[in-house]
């Protein structure tokens, strides 16, 4: 494989105005779902089969006043460990794409609950959902065919601070570097998240935790 | 997110934390309704720590004008001015002016010293503005005010500078004009006014908030910002009197004594052949109001819902939801007899008949729902805040029965016209227009409008060959027919057209052709303070910052050289840089002129009476948790409008005397995701998706004293209504400390409405809960500090 792509998310930057959310929900055409509101701006509560890029908000007083947005999706692991459970069980329902290393699920293969759980189980950052109806699986693909047409992801192209930004591997992993390096001085907690494990790497500024359970992997990959 | 990536930093003062304060280097919250407190705090930090930019603030602003000595301040009087007459609730202002010398002149003291200088009243007046009593009144803490004061106050430097950027939070107060000159007051002091990164710039909701005013929306100005005239002005030399008086001033442009060139080239476009100097160019058509009247839309609204008002055209207008006490405007709308909305959606107020609580078969109002094109589907321009016009096309064609606006109002025109051609009352301003926005048919009408011919009448153009006369032979500067370059061109002996003077040079001749200057799209930006000067096009004369020359000192010299905006250069007499604002040298030259031309005397008013007082001075809000003022016996604001309000709503009665029915501040809000009252976005799925439902955000302290749960359902009631919403249960509310005692405050968003989502479950409109009090200079509604109660719902 060739170094592929990455997804370089700089937290500092997101003002949470959710143009990503939609811009997924748009191109990959997945319906919008009937919400209430639970005392809460996010919306819908999760990620779900019609919900691949989920805005996440948090809020915490402890030290400082200070909300948290957290902008969801797949991570597109080198080593995707869903794929792996899958191929176990259903080989081919999530591939890997060559040129850019997305990690792709198959729309037109069914699995069953039980098969799911696992892979579901499976992934360190609880991405993978299913629409238990047509028993499909789905979750964020990187847009991969706007990437073959030289599109950078939806997400990316609405995203109106530059706190999303799309490029190869190498160039992406350099940039998260850098500006980590830009606000360590001013944020000393800063880090990125698993950049040696996954391509789309977030730049937090807090406790992971503070963000969302699963910003970083909780399981460790097994190589 | 960039100035901050390039150090900038950025302070948030907000009643509530919101999503731009989560990104904000210091964050101070303020009660709803204080701000003139936690401005006026500043105004006397930057005085007693002697923070002001000297230089600028005697030569660029009124601070040096001795004012009339019989002037008394709020401290000396118990809270008011000098001329309050407490039976009208009005000022005599005659105490409010200058001491002239035998020119007619401000006198002024240089030195600042002169007790009666507008200097020193000001720091008179602020002198009562301590840390202490601001921030018993803000309920912000004290160390809070104090890092706020001293980060923004660093920008009094020359090589400094800082902007203050507002919104509805701002305006939408019993005091919402003073709000803004509270500010406006700050960036004179500081010097900022005219600076690259200086200003008091308003944020707008809508992406041509601004051009609508530019072209006349508001209902007190004609295009340009022309005053509409009362009737007592009968001609057009009682107009221009009234509102182009001279000064004697040589160093004063003064540029309104231009006004005649703009109102007679204005009367031209409106008229054209109609309107010559043997008729005063049509003057007497323009519509004008009677002396004292109220002609804005809340005024409107009080006609209408005391019968008096027969029809109402809503265009792209859905004051159902977006007009404080929005119930009284529902119900004032089934006393008329007629409406027409305007609107690419159905809205509440199309539908307020069959509202709720509505009774249809009782109502006889008659609506006209007109369908209209979306922005994608017309063709035009857009002015944003910063007074930059730009083109934007048509993408799809209208769907079904829908049009452009301006081809709606076409048709309209050309009924209206057949109409009054049968007879009516004042035929001649609809008869004699000029309407000449695209090919006529058989029948001498319009069909379909080219918007061009719009946007080209609105740069205006020559009636005439117009030749320079002072030279020998006279040369051709204007040429029949061609487009006028810029509004320095512009004439008032009739031989000039123009829609709007200050567009004027928007779509100028280049080349013997006209050209769209809206339409370019050249991102170079020589200068490298984002001017952008061949973006679009900015008014007036595409200058891209305003007071530009209040940014060099006396003799020209950038006040800050590593980023001038202009500067001039002696060896050609000339200025560099962005276009200077007004023509003339620097003001230490020989002719040189002053840098604030659109005031009479070319300086910043630092004293600048409004019909509530030359000083901002703080009130409490006309419904408030504060029973005494603690800055002075006068608890609200003297002015206030209460004339549009029934006497059962006077506040007194709502929160003060100890019973207090509402105890809980509220302020209405935005969302990002829903905009303005939300008739096109609550239609859009994706949108509502993230934002569903109507929600009062409140602090986790006023929760557990009200027993209510994170998203349970609570109903929130005010002297004017209730409505339902989801309680949003956040750390990032505070209970304020004032005065010694908790106050909550709480958010309630604005765009909600019944009509969609169909099932209702969006609920309603948080202005169904607020007043019907004014600002005394712009009719503005107090939506962001009124009273309200919260109780949950058993479900």
């Amino acid at each position: 494989m060739t170094d592929g792509k990455s997804i370089f998310i700089d937290t500092t930057q997101c003002i949470a105005c959710r143009g990503c959310q939609v811009a997924c929900k748009e191109w990959n055409r997945l319906m919008p779902e009937k919400t209430v509101n639970k005392g809460n701006l996010q919306n819908p509560e999760d990620l779900s089969h019609n919900t691949w890029k989920l805005v996440r908000f948090s809020e915490s007083d402890e030290e400082k006043l200070t909300w948290y947005f957290f902008s969801d999706q797949c991570r597109h692991c080198l080593n995707p460990p869903c794929k792996e459970a899958a191929d176990k069980k259903a080989n081919g329902v999530i591939i890997q794409d060559e040129k850019t290393g997305a990690v792709i699920f198959n729309p037109n293969m069914r699995i069953n609950q039980v098969d799911f759980r696992e892979i579901r189980e499976a992934c360190p950052y609880d991405i993978p959902r299913m629409q238990p109806e047509t028993q499909m699986m789905a979750f964020c693909n990187m847009c991969f065919d706007r990437l073959s047409e030289g599109l950078p992801p939806a997400c990316v192209k609405a995203c109106s601070t530059g706190a999303m930004r799309f490029g190869s591997r190498k160039a992406m992993l350099e940039a998260a570097e850098k500006r980590l390096a830009e606000i360590k001085g001013t944020y000393g907690k800063a880090l990125l998240t698993d950049p040696n494990n996954v391509r789309v790497i977030y730049l937090l500024v807090d406790d992971p935790d503070e963000y969302h359970k699963f910003a970083v992997a909780q399981k460790p990959f097994v190589l | 997110m960039k100035a901050k990536k390039r150090g900038a930093k950025l302070i948030v003062a907000d009643p509530r934390f919101t999503r731009t304060a989560s990104k904000a280097d210091i964050y101070a919250p303020f009660r709803s309704g204080t701000d003139i407190a936690f401005l006026g705090g500043m105004i006397h930090y930057i005085l007693e720590n002697h923070l002001y930019f000297r230089e600028y603030v005697v030569h660029y602003t009124n601070a040096t004008y001795l004012v009339n000595t019989e002037f008394k301040g709020p401290g000396e009087l118990g809270g008011v001015f000098s001329g309050y007459n407490e039976k009208t609730r009005e000022y005599d202002t005659k105490t409010w002016s200058f001491q002239l010398d035998e020119n007619g002149l401000p006198k002024k003291d240089l030195t600042l010293e002169d007790p009666h200088c507008v200097f020193q009243l000001l720091k008179k007046h602020y002198s009562r503005y301590s840390i202490d009593m601001v921030s018993s009144i803000t309920g912000t803490p004290k160390e809070k005010l104090e890092e706020v004061y001293k980060a923004f106050t660093v920008t009094g430097k020359r090589d400094k500078a800082g902007t203050i950027l507002y919104s509805m939070g701002t305006t939408q107060h019993s005091v919402g004009s003073q709000n803004v000159r509270s500010k406006a007051i700050i960036q004179l002091l500081l010097g900022n006014m005219g600076m690259a990164g200086g200003g008091v710039n308003a944020l707008r909701g809508e992406c041509s908030a601004q051009g609508s005013p530019d072209n006349g929306i508001l209902s007190e100005v004609y295009p340009g910002y022309m005053p509409v005239p009362s009737a007592s002005l009968v001609d057009r030399e009682a107009y221009l009197a009234k509102h182009a008086p001279g000064y004697k001033d040589p160093k004063s442009i003064n540029w309104w004594v231009n006004r005649d060139k703009y109102i007679v080239s204005y009367l031209k476009s409106l008229f054209g052949g109609n309107s010559s100097k043997y008729n005063d160019f049509a003057y007497s058509w323009l519509a004008k109001f009677d002396e004292g009247m109220n002609i804005t839309a809340f005024a409107a609204f009080e006609e209408m819902h005391k019968g008096n008002v027969e029809g109402f055209f809503a265009w792209a207008y859905n004051p159902a939801c977006s007009a404080s006490n929005a119930n009284k405007i529902r119900n004032a709308m089934s006393k008329l007899q007629w409406m027409v909305c305007v609107d690419i959606f159905d809205t509440e107020t199309a539908s307020f008949w069959r509202g709720p609580g509505m009774k249809p078969e009782e109502i006889n109002t008659e609506v006209f729902l007109l369908p209209a094109a979306t922005h994608f589907e017309k063709e035009g321009s857009t002015t944003s805040t910063a007074r930059v016009l730009q083109w934007k096309y048509k993408a799809v064609e209208p769907m079904g029965e829908s049009m452009a606006d301006y081809d709606i109002m076409n048709k309209l025109y050309f009924r209206v016209r057949r109409l009054y051609l049968q007879g009516g009352v004042f035929p001649e301003p609809v008869i004699n227009l000029m309407w000449n926005y695209g090919e006529k048919g058989p029948d001498g009408e319009i069909k379909s409008v080219d918007v061009h011919s719009i946007a080209k009448d609105i740069n205006g153009f020559y009636l005439e060959d117009i030749y320079d006369m002072s030279t020998n032979p006279p040369v051709l500067i204007g040429k029949k027919g061609d487009q006028v370059p810029n509004f320095t061109f512009l004439q008032a002996d009739g031989t000039t057209s123009c829609g709007n003077w200050l567009y004027c040079g928007s779509y100028p001749q280049v080349d013997g052709k006209p050209v769209n200057m809206a339409a370019r799209r050249d991102k170079s930006d020589p200068t490298g303070l984002g001017l952008f000067s061949k973006w679009g096009w900015s008014w007036p004369a595409n200058r891209r910052i305003l007071y530009n020359r209040a940014s060099v000192d006396l003799e020209g010299k950038p006040w800050d050289p590593g980023r001038a905006v202009v500067r001039w250069n002696p060896a050609n007499g000339s200025w560099e840089g962005d276009i200077p604002d007004g023509s003339g040298p620097p003001v230490a030259h020989e002719d040189g002129k002053y840098p604030f031309v659109m005031k009479i005397d070319g300086v910043g008013h630092i004293f600048g009476p409004l019909a509530d007082g030359p000083f901002p001075e703080h009130y409490e809000p006309m419904e408030s948790p504060v029973i005494a003022n603690p800055m002075s016996k006068q608890r609200i604001n003297p002015v206030a409008k209460l004339d549009y309000m029934d006497k059962d709503e006077l506040p007194v009665d709502l929160s003060v005397g100890g019973n207090m029915p509402y105890p809980i501040v509220a302020t209405t809000i935005r969302t990002q995701e829903l905009y303005e009252t939300g008739s096109s976005t609550r239609r859009q799925p994706g949108l509502l998706e993230m934002m569903p439902q109507m929600f009062v955000e409140m602090s986790e302290e006023l929760a557990q004293e009200k027993n209510i749960q994170n998203g349970d359902k609570v109903i929130v009631s005010s002297a004017r209504g209730k409505l339902w919403a989801k309680a949003l249960v956040t750390k990032r509310f505070k209970p304020f400390k004032v005065a010694g005692s908790t106050v909550h405050q709480v958010g309630m968003p604005w765009c909600f409405g019944w009509r969609c989502p169909e099932d209702g479950s969006g609920g309603d409109s948080s202005n169904l809960l607020g007043p019907s009090f004014f600002d005394p200079n712009a009719t503005e509604p107090e939506v962001k500090a009124f009273m309200v109660d919260i109780s949950r719902v058993e479900e």
